[in-house]
């Protein structure tokens, strides 16, 4: 017989928790290191950048609306609109494109 | 007080792109779990204690193979370990006087997302801001895998295609803004882009999973930066 289900899911969720709340719980102080500091300072970009390509061109139905959808919202955010505008022209230039598309 | 509120009211607004995202990635994960053999509530359950893409996909195949739970430990902790850089980096974002038990409840929220819209306010976090991404966030991932497991064919194959990119659109509006007043740091979301691309098409490095593709790639490129360009001033803390 299978284990239940749910103990699998405590201990996801255990270790998943603990790897997202150590940090946040024990460091306090401001990390003076430079080199530390600088790294931590890079992390997001590269973390975000690393997820987004070529991730977006695969998501959708054709690789041509997931390209568009990159532009658009590169051009978009260039421009200093906000994350909900960005988000929503990269859905709905998707959306109009795959009417022709697919 | 009202400072609370409004921070909570920015952090909702700000989470709707966020909820509009998850909603379609947890509505494909909702569908998968049940074809795993998962009931409807052990996958909300699921997406209510755990809020991670990656670790959740994998999780189903460890379930389904029945494998120890060990290995499942393992996988998350591999899988996940991009959260504790993340929330190393979210540390120095919070005041050092913030209380005890909003440090607890905070972490619950660290997600690729919430994590990159977070950082990129100005001055300290305020936790009610994190309560407000949360509050939209979650309720968005549980509800996606609650349809996506109920029914598959709720939502129409065009309209989960074009919501697939409502994450990656925000992403791209977190990194570009800075990006176009700093050239190293154009540069560095660059070389990001095109070695994830890199691991993508080589038939060597493809068979790595996302997750740990992740991990080495920011450990290499943001510890490269780091080295070649460190960054002089700090002139976030100041709010």
């Amino acid at each position: 017989m299978k284990p239940n289900v749910y103990l699998y899911i405590f201990v996801m969720a255990g270790v998943t928790y603990l790897i997202r709340m150590l940090p946040l719980t024990l460091i306090k102080k401001e990390i003076k290191n430079p080199y530390i500091k600088s790294f931590l300072y890079y992390v997001p970009y590269v973390t975000l950048s690393v997820m987004t390509f070529p991730a977006i061109l695969f998501g959708t139905n054709s690789i041509w609306s997931g390209a568009a959808a990159l532009a658009v919202a590169v051009a978009l955010a260039y421009k200093g609109k906000s994350l909900f505008q960005v988000s929503l022209a990269a859905c709905g230039i998707v959306f109009v494109l795959e009417l022709f598309l697919c | 007080m009202e400072n609370r509120l409004s921070q909570f009211k920015f952090g909702l607004k700000d989470g709707i792109p966020i909820g509009l995202g998850y909603l379609a990635v947890s509505f494909s994960f909702g569908i998968m779990a049940r074809g795993a053999g998962l009931t409807v509530w052990e996958a909300v359950v699921m997406s209510l204690t755990n809020v991670t893409s990656a670790g959740q996909f994998a999780a189903l195949g460890i379930i389904q193979a029945g494998a120890p739970f060990l290995e499942m430990a393992a996988t998350q902790l591999i899988i996940n370990l991009r959260y504790c850089l993340m929330s190393c980096s979210l540390s120095q974002k919070l005041s050092p006087d913030m209380p005890f038990f909003h440090r607890l409840l905070i972490s619950y929220g660290v997600t690729d997302e919430i994590f990159g819209v977070s950082v990129c306010r100005l001055g300290y976090l305020s936790p009610f801001y994190s309560y407000g991404l949360i509050g939209v966030a979650v309720p968005g991932w549980a509800l996606g895998t609650l349809l996506g497991a109920v029914s598959g064919s709720l939502l129409p194959e065009r309209l989960l295609s074009a919501l697939s990119v409502a994450l990656y659109g925000m992403f791209i509006a977190i990194v570009v803004p800075p990006s176009k007043a700093n050239r190293t740091l154009a540069g560095v979301v660059l070389v990001s882009m095109a070695l994830s691309l890199v691991f993508h098409l080589l038939p060597a490095l493809s068979g790595i999973s996302s997750g740990f593709k992740i991990i080495i790639l920011t450990v290499l490129i943001a510890g490269a930066a780091a080295w070649l360009f460190p960054v002089k001033e700090e002139v976030e803390h100041e709010a």
